[in-house]
């Protein structure tokens, strides 16, 4: 590589800075630069993933829609608090019940909310629960019922303030 | 320890379906929040949730970060016979909380 000197510049024992001075004091500088911490959110979980999820409650099973009742607000000022209630529309019997209610979201980091598993002991297959929501979403639920079907509902949410990412003081 | 609040019905008809509220305190924290100076806080939730009804469990659920601080739950069940319902919450850092409710079946 030829010394082209840079005028106007001093480089290291009072020669004229070359080149190569010139580019590895870049190279510190791009690396000073970037040094600051970066805090790297997660990634929201995107429908993609809710899918995923949901894929491996049902696994080939049809996911069908009907039967199940998703109770959630449409509107949501504060999500770090939304009422949430599910209610499957079963007899309940040793030969027909709800083996399980999933929910799923899809945009917090994570898709999964909540897995309950009920029996025919259960008498009603209604469940309710207070969930987080980080930004306006769909939220599904989906009952496995011993039949081995499965069935869902789904629920659009708008929520005002999210909840899950915001800093702690 | 840790405070729990949980509504069962104190007495009930045999076969007759009941619904059981529960709500423990218990900060829920998720593990996607950072600090002012960008330290992610650890998550700290309550994982597990058990029901069981004279030793028979009747209800389970597997709680996410998702789930709001201060998990209240509530489902049903049939009052079959007297005795005791027992909640067992369970979840990161060892956590561990046990309650127990006394229910007369006529």
């Amino acid at each position: 590589m030829d010394e082209t000197t840079v005028p106007g510049q001093e480089g290291e024992g009072g020669r004229a800075a070359t080149r190569r001075d010139v580019l590895k004091l870049a190279g510190v500088l791009a690396v000073a630069g970037a040094a600051p911490t970066v805090t790297v959110r997660p990634a929201a979980a995107t429908p993609a993933d809710m899918q995923a999820a949901i894929a491996k409650v049902t696994g080939d099973a049809k996911l069908s829609v009907g039967k199940v009742k998703l109770d959630i607000p449409p509107l949501v000022e504060n999500g770090n608090t939304v009422p949430c209630a599910i209610t499957v529309d079963s007899p309940m019997t040793p030969a027909d019940y709800v083996k399980a209610i999933h929910v799923f979201n899809e945009k917090n980091p994570q898709p999964n909310v909540i897995s309950a598993k009920l029996g025919p002991r259960a008498g009603r297959a209604s469940i309710s629960t207070r969930i987080r929501l980080s930004d306006t979403q769909t939220i599904v639920a989906v009952a496995e019922l011993s039949d081995g079907s499965f069935w869902s509902d789904r629920v659009d949410v708008i929520i005002t303030l999210g909840a899950c990412l915001e800093d702690a003081i | 320890m840790a405070r729990a609040l949980i509504n069962v019905p104190a007495k009930a008809r045999r076969g007759e379906v009941i619904a059981i509220k529960t709500l423990i305190s218990h900060v829920m924290e998720s593990g996607f929040r950072h600090t002012n100076t960008g330290v992610p806080i650890p998550r700290d939730i309550i994982t597990a949730f058990v029901a069981t009804y004279n030793g028979e469990e009747i209800f389970r659920a597997d709680l996410y970060p998702a789930i709001a601080a201060n998990p209240f739950i509530t489902f049903h069940t049939v009052a079959t016979a007297s005795g005791t319902i027992e909640f067992r919450w369970t979840g990161d850092n060892g956590y561990s909380a046990t309650e127990q409710v006394k229910i007369t079946v006529e």
